[in-house]
């Protein structure tokens, strides 16, 4: 094969990949912006006859999806907010800190890693329930403050962090809450960063656990609002679309600005054992 | 204060967490598998019985259970290798020389994996219509005939791995990417001076280096896709005629919508059984063909 047509197929192949991957958000946005019916038609239109917001202005003043939105917003945020300060300070602890027991601890963590979720879910309803956390936004919240995929991305990165560092900061006579705050932190900014999308784009996408524990509509997240709408306003495929696009643009934009994060922390994740 | 101490401050509110909301009820799901907890139950704890292995004996004889395990495994035995071979097709080429606007490429191809499942679940739903979807209009421009995607129990399985192929492959092409990139150029040299042509280089150079990240990226991916769940329950409802119906999405159908906690328990486990046998059998496989 000549190097002018390898080069031409190997770039047209991507292209024809890139084309596949991102052709349905692009119709989405399109059709989002339709006036509600035109969709429908044969052939598919591609682009709006005439551009207009119609759709998001029924999508927030009429069906709600503001509060969906706000919701997401606020659950997230706590999520990972919360979920950082938990796992940031045990993966320290499993890094740099001894005490007896902990490679073995640290081991039955990972081991549960292969458990799946869902396994919990069924119990975990129930002890929500007689707590009385069901359909309230702390149901969603409270079991995501730690995960061990977090524990053990900041375990390993804080293994980097010379001991010496920290010996010389205790001969000092700084206490170990300064040293976590002043010293450790700051070297550990770049996990931080990372784990706080990862969690951030986890909690914004997750479906099954808010469907079960959100069980009114006034704490629905825009996933879970979206999946009712989807049922309720099947035909209108403008209005749904307008949704996904309320839905998918912050998580998208999100990863956009920090992709180098991101794309740093999933292969760090994947390097197990 | 002594390390120890401060240790265990530090560790607290993780582990609280994780063994509460985690490893307490993975623990009780199974001694929940082996009560008849059900709507009277919730109601009244006094109406809890202990049935032992019944809600897996009711299980084994439920033609449901069978059909939806067997839609899982269609969907794993066929989803995983298509997902694969595109993320392992997307990182050759973007390993590749010849490659123009390779960030470009990337973050287009990985752009799927950070959407909201629900969101493009939805989008799957207009494009693949059978009277106004895009898909069936290209179909028939192309001279073929429509197919009714999602109307058809043969058809809607199918469309569903298509949707989680084009949603996931992104993820495993970043890591296989980092993969391909740490082989060393010079096995390639070497290669080709010899005058080994890409196909064998790719054999005898690429896929050896590139074995432990495929098995582990490869395992990862079927237990993540036994797990199939939202996609049904968005694009389908589990139908038509019950064909998407996956074991999680009895699981949740059994536990939320018919209050059925004990039997749902029951698939969940079973379900983790069968994952963690099917994983394992995988696992030992790519060691002796490691080893071999």
């Amino acid at each position: 094969m000549s190097p002018r047509l390898a080069k031409a197929l190997v770039n047209g192949l991507l292209l024809g990949g890139a084309a596949v991957a991102l052709f349905p958000l692009l119709w989405m946005l399109s059709v989002s912006f339709m006036a509600p019916g035109t969709a429908s038609a044969l052939p598919p239109p591609l682009l709006p006859g005439q551009a207009t917001l119609e759709n998001y202005r029924t999508l927030f003043v009429r069906v709600g999806m503001g509060r969906y939105l706000a919701n997401s917003l606020l659950v997230s945020s706590a999520i990972t907010l919360l979920a950082l300060a938990c796992n940031m300070m045990a993966g320290y602890a499993f890094a740099k800190l001894r005490f007896g027991g902990r490679e073995r601890l640290f081991q039955a963590l990972v081991g549960a890693l292969v458990i799946p979720a869902q396994v919990a879910m069924l119990p975990l309803f129930l002890l929500l329930k007689y707590i009385g956390l069901v359909n309230s936004f702390a149901g969603v919240i409270v079991p995501a403050m730690a995960t061990i995929f977090g524990v053990y991305l900041v375990r390993q990165y804080a293994r980097g962090i010379p001991d010496e560092l920290l010996e010389a900061a205790r001969i000092d006579g700084a206490g170990e809450w300064r040293i976590f705050a002043g010293i450790v932190l700051p070297l550990l900014k770049p996990i931080m960063v990372t784990l706080a999308i990862f969690t951030f784009l986890a909690a914004w996408n997750d479906f099954m656990w808010p469907l079960i524990v959100l069980t009114g509509q006034e704490h629905y997240t825009l996933p879970i609002g979206l999946a009712s709408l989807a049922r309720e306003h099947a035909q209108d495929t403008e209005l749904m679309m307008a949704g996904s696009v309320v839905t998918v643009l912050p998580v998208l934009g999100l990863f956009l600005a920090m992709q180098r994060y991101y794309l740093q922390g999933l292969l760090l994740g994947s390097v197990k054992g | 204060m002594n390390t120890q101490r401060v240790a265990w401050l530090f560790l607290a509110p993780a582990l609280l967490v994780l063994g509460l909301f985690f490893l307490l009820p993975v623990a009780a799901a199974f001694v929940l598998s082996l009560t008849d907890y059900d709507l009277y139950a919730l109601a009244d704890l006094r109406h809890l019985r202990f049935v032992a292995l019944g809600n897996y004996w009711e299980l084994l004889h439920r033609p449901l259970f069978w059909s939806a395990l067997g839609h899982t495994f269609y969907f794993v035995i066929v989803g995983v290798p298509l997902s694969l071979a595109a993320s392992l097709g997307a990182a050759l080429l973007l390993n590749s020389p010849l490659a123009r606007m390779q960030a470009f490429f990337r973050t287009a191809l990985f752009a799927p994996v950070v959407t909201t499942v629900v969101a493009v679940a939805v989008i799957w739903r207009y494009l693949f219509n059978t009277k106004y979807g895009l898909v069936n209009y290209a179909l028939q421009a192309l001279g073929l005939h429509p197919v009714d995607w999602l109307g058809d129990p043969h058809w809607a399985m199918p469309t569903i791995i298509l949707f989680a192929v084009w949603k996931n492959f992104g993820y495993n092409m970043i890591i296989l990417l980092a993969g391909l990139q740490a082989i060393p150029p010079d096995l390639y040299e070497a290669a080709r001076i010899d005058g080994a042509s890409l196909a064998r280089q790719f054999w005898h150079i690429t896929l050896p280096m590139l074995r432990p990240t495929l098995t582990m990226v490869g395992i990862l991916t079927v237990a993540g896709y036994f797990q199939l769940f939202a996609e049904p329950y968005v694009i389908t409802e589990g139908g038509p005629l019950q064909s998407t119906v996956s074991a999680l999405f009895l699981m949740y159908e059994e536990g939320f919508k018919w209050w059925n906690l004990g039997a749902a328990s029951a698939v969940a486990f079973l379900l983790f059984v069968v994952m963690f046998a099917v994983t394992g059998v995988l696992l030992r496989l790519a060691r002796r063909g490691g080893e071999a």
